[in-house]
């Protein structure tokens, strides 16, 4: 069975010499076709996810290693395939305005899918398709369409996009922190529709985020990216609940619960030393990323890159800590996704 | 009530933009009282009046905005009745801001120390050269900043070290009370949590008081003593922050604190219905009612009242009348 | 990344009066509604129309030949007959006027049309498709913007002797005018590229071609407006200063060429006035029409400059 989307040893690398930055280093991972599932991507700003999302997407291509859809090199697609791609593969971005050219009204957002990937043979089924997918959401037609996108709020503007998502029933979403730049409040609304797509539409998400609140309350399995790395991957509710690399743990401790019972701050945030960001940049890939800031660092740490290593069932963790744990190999990522309890809602 | 260790009574605040299409009421008779050594949050969604009632306390409102009543009391000043001048010299002495974006707003062009400089030189403090180099290096020890950010530009820092230097010129006369309008919205949770425990360290030090904006109200458990929740330019409910996460009262406050995750409720999803009213156009009666769960009839008729106890609980609400809050 | 902008104030402005919807209006309304707040905007279209209205009207009204020498009888003040007057040399001048700015507007809407076609297009292509192409391009850019554009029109001019036609002095001066569009428009382009509608866009299935067309140009036409009116303001420039040396064709009547004759011929010390004020005028008339409309399409193109809500 052909994996729905997989990445083979992907590499992302911005500029050269230098000054290059190396955005994702080396991550594999594969979605089943026949299990949907919705995979948390965290980490914070220059963890590389945002740029994973893209090259999924197709925006950016690899530096190194491939990114297949249905078994095919994305790169290497012939036009049929490359309009199924494009049809099957959607997302939601982060920025509810951004999404629409200002000079159009919405409408236009679903229309133009419409016409394009030839979803509706006549403009009143593609109409009768649009109202049933604003429907699906929560809005109002009437109150929706025909207007322009500064006439509508944040909220209802990110909502039409998940709607958009909805009426083309892709196989993948991309959604890149699309609460994020939405008021706390109505990110509820929000998730749950993306939760339904999962659920009722059997379409696989891939949730990017900084946000571990929302990343726990919507994905089945979760990574952690570093600097382009994964560090720590697995069961959603085992990461948050009990982290077990160094990073995951101070992310987790800083997370702003909003319940008076989890306090945030036990951990002290460590500042790296000039010398040991040096000591890593000369080490190159023979070093944990994370040990100028570790607390936990050991000499080990400074010598060699950490593999990822089974914490316990269904978790794994790039840290020599766990050193006694069986090592997962490069690209069975993916099999540790699927062979989580992908409980239902 | 102590009212002697009050750092700023607000009373009746009520700010109007004036636009083509009408009076837009952006914060209607908001009043509240700051304790010298407190946190008070204030929150509530986009557009609920929070930042304009902030620039409205600092009278940075700008055309077609007006502050059209109220009186806010910095000790023994009504800062509405100074001269411009006056306020002026306030600013940033007695009452500092960190707007919301503030590190966007850093001067690309300028070094950190000459920035805070500058705010410091237009008090007329009388100080030398050396002595406002030495105050812009204590401001950046007491955001907990190395002294070599000093002689650095602004595109050379990071985010966190940004809004932290904008805190840095705001605070750097320590005043006596601080806005902090969504000091940390566009950080990583990481940072954001090294920005508001510097903040928090800051206060505790100059013992003065911060008013929190935002609407995350994480950020506001994790930080904050009281939480004062707005609503389409009203304050609905004030009171400490175990009351409100653990025991609302107002509805909207249920709802909002309902609506968000925790590690229990994994794969519950509780939104509010409905969306915030124009503020062209406020519903009759209570502002909350054509979204509000429990409802009555009274609610669309009669505007209710700001109800306090004795221990500072605030709720405007029908379902509490006069005299019982339970 | 929110994106703070910069003014605090002006964000919680936009957000307050955001927050109040209010209800929506036509495309039509909404134009005659901005043009009431945009002074300079309406004011300047307001003179371009009467310009038009001028050249048109008269062009029914007047005898073409007159615009001649040895027409009418020279040198006769304005009066009933000859509304602006004669020339020195026999030249019915308002006859002049209007036939010269008819041509001082063609030359002025060919140059600018052809240049900035092109210099759009280049502009486009050099940004969206980058690499070899848009080297080359940028080179051809730079070195046409360093080369002082006026000073080759005087050689070209001298060279070619007056007998170039008005479309022809149009093309000539285009060369000059494509070059500064094809910068600009090459920052905007790749600016919008990285935006996330024209991700959206290419997410629904559009090709290149469509996104630059359907998503990239509307966004731009504003800008586009202004840098129009920016080529025509330097089109009109520079043939009227052409003119004036005495080096555009200086048998057409053309009003720069009316400045040229009337300085050889000395009107000023014959007491000839009108022979000056009506050039000058138009030419005024035409340079702050052209200003304005620039300055009003510069606020309406950055927001930021937009008086308030």
């Amino acid at each position: 069975m052909t994996h729905l989307l997989e990445l083979r040893n992907v590499t992302k690398v911005f500029g050269e010499g230098a000054k290059a930055t190396v955005a994702v280093d080396e991550v594999s991972l594969y979605l089943e076709s026949d299990k949907p599932s919705i995979i948390a991507v965290a980490g914070e700003s220059g963890s590389g996810k945002t740029t994973m999302g893209m090259t999924v997407l197709g925006f950016l291509r690899p530096t190194r290693g491939q990114i297949l859809y249905r078994g095919i090199d994305v790169d290497k697609m012939n036009a049929d395939q490359s309009i199924t791609y494009r049809r099957e593969v959607q997302a939601v971005f982060q920025d509810p305005f951004a999404s629409y050219n200002p000079f159009y009204k919405v409408d236009r957002l679903f229309e133009k899918p419409i016409a394009k990937f030839k979803l509706a043979s006549s403009q009143g089924e593609a109409r009768e398709l649009i109202e049933e997918a604003l429907n699906k959401v929560g809005l109002r037609p009437r109150e929706m369409l025909g207007r322009f996108p500064h006439q509508l709020s944040g909220g209802q503007r990110q909502r039409l996009v998940v709607a958009r998502a909805i009426l083309l029933n892709p196989q993948l979403l991309i959604a890149d922190e699309p609460v994020s730049m939405v008021d706390a409040s109505l990110r509820a609304g929000i998730l749950e529709k993306i939760r339904q797509l999962h659920d009722e539409l059997g379409i696989s998400v891939l949730y990017i985020t900084h946000d571990l609140t929302t990343a726990y309350h919507i994905s089945d399995g979760i990574m952690v990216l570093y600097q382009g790395s994964v560090v720590e991957a697995g069961d959603v509710d085992k990461v948050i609940k009990s982290p077990v690399h160094p990073y995951t743990q101070l992310l987790v401790d800083s997370i702003p619960w909003a319940d008076l019972t989890l306090k945030w701050g036990k951990q002290p945030i460590i500042e790296p030393t000039e010398e040991d960001l040096a000591r890593l940049a000369a080490a190159g890939t023979a070093c944990c990323k994370y040990a100028p800031r570790c607390p936990q660092a050991m000499p080990r740490c400074w010598e060699s890159r950490p593999p990822l290593f089974h914490a316990d069932s269904g978790r794994v963790a790039a840290c020599f800590l766990y050193e006694s744990g069986t090592t997962l190999e490069k690209d069975e990522l993916g099999g540790l996704f699927s062979a989580l309890n992908n409980g239902s809602s | 009530m102590n009212e002697n260790n009050v750092a700023l009574r607000v009373k009746d605040l009520h700010v109007h933009y004036d636009t083509e299409d009408g009076v837009v009421k952006a914060v209607s008779g908001v009043s509240f009282d700051l304790h010298a050594n407190e946190r008070m949050g204030l929150v509530g969604e986009s557009g609920c009046g929070k930042s304009t009632m902030a620039l409205g306390l600092m009278r940075l409102i700008k055309e077609p905005g007006e502050v059209v009543a109220g009186e806010a009391w910095l000790g023994d000043k009504n800062l509405f009745a100074l001269s411009y001048e006056e306020m002026r010299m306030a600013r940033g002495l007695e009452i500092g801001m960190i707007p919301q974006g503030a590190m966007n707003s850093l001067v690309p062009v300028i070094r950190v120390k000459n920035q805070i400089i500058d705010a410091l030189a237009d008090h007329k403090l009388g100080l030398s050269k050396e002595q406002l180099e030495e105050r812009a290096l204590e401001a950046l020890d007491s955001v907990e900043l190395p002294r070599k950010v000093a002689e650095m530009y602004p595109h050379e820092l990071s985010g966190g070290m940004k809004q932290r230097v904008c805190a840095a010129i705001s605070l750097a006369m320590r005043p006596k009370v601080i806005i902090a309008d969504e000091p940390t919205s566009a950080l990583d949770v990481i940072t954001q949590r090294q920005v508001m425990e510097t903040i928090g360290r800051l206060q505790e030090r100059t013992n003065s008081a911060v008013i929190l904006i935002g609407h995350d109200m994480g950020l506001q458990a994790q930080f904050v003593n009281r939480v004062a929740v707005m609503y389409a330019g009203k304050l609905v409910e004030v009171g400490t922050v175990k009351e409100i996460f653990t025991d609302a009262l107002h509805p909207y406050t249920q709802l909002l604190i309902s609506s968000l995750p925790t590690l229990g409720s994994k794969g519950v999803f509780v939104s509010i219905p409905g969306i915030a009213p124009s503020l062209l156009e406020l519903p009759s009666g209570c502002v909350f009612h054509p979204r509000c769960p429990k409802a009555m009839a009274i609610c669309n008729q009669e505007e209710p009242v700001l109800h306090s106890d004795s221990s500072g609980r605030r709720v405007s609400c029908h379902l509490y009348g006069n005299g019982g809050m339970n | 990344m929110k994106g703070g902008e910069t003014m605090t104030s002006s964000a919680t402005t936009q957000n307050v009066v955001a927050a109040a919807v209010p209800k929506p209006r036509s495309r039509l309304h909404g134009i005659l509604h901005y043009l009431k707040r945009n002074v300079n905007l309406a004011i300047g279209f307001s003179m371009l129309a009467i310009l038009i209205l001028f050249t048109l009207v008269g062009a029914f009204i007047v005898d073409l030949d007159d615009a001649y020498p040895g027409a009418v009888r020279a040198a006769r003040p304005p009066s009933a007959e000859h509304l602006f007057g004669t020339d020195g040399q026999g030249r019915d001048l308002f006859t002049v006027a209007v036939a010269g700015t008819w041509v001082t507007l063609q030359i002025g809407f060919i140059a600018a049309g052809v240049g900035l076609t092109a210099g759009v297009l280049l502009g486009f292509i050099s940004a969206y498709y980058g690499g070899t192409i848009d080297t080359i391009i940028r080179w051809a850019v730079d070195v046409f913007m360093t080369i002082p554009g006026f000073l080759i029109l005087i050689v070209l001019a001298a060279m070619l002797g007056g007998k170039v036609s008005t479309v022809g002095t149009g093309l000539i001066i285009s060369l000059f005018l494509w070059a500064g569009p094809a910068r600009v428009v090459r920052a905007q382009v790749l600016s919008l590229r990285e935006r996330q509608f024209v991700l959206m866009a290419k997410l629904s299935g559009l090709s290149n071609m469509e996104i630059i067309i359907e998503e990239l140009i509307p966004n731009l036409l504003p800008f586009l407006g202004a840098q129009l009116v920016g080529s025509v303001m330097s089109a009109v420039y520079s043939s009227s200063g052409l003119a004036i040396l005495g080096l555009g064709n200086l048998r057409e009547p053309q009003l720069g060429t009316t400045l040229y004759w009337m300085q050889g011929q000395g009107a000023l010390v014959r007491g000839l006035w009108w022979w000056v004020a009506v050039p000058v005028a138009f030419l005024c008339w035409a340079f702050v029409m052209l200003y304005l409309i620039s300055s009003g399409l510069d606020e309406l193109a950055n927001p930021r400059l937009r008086r308030r809500a």
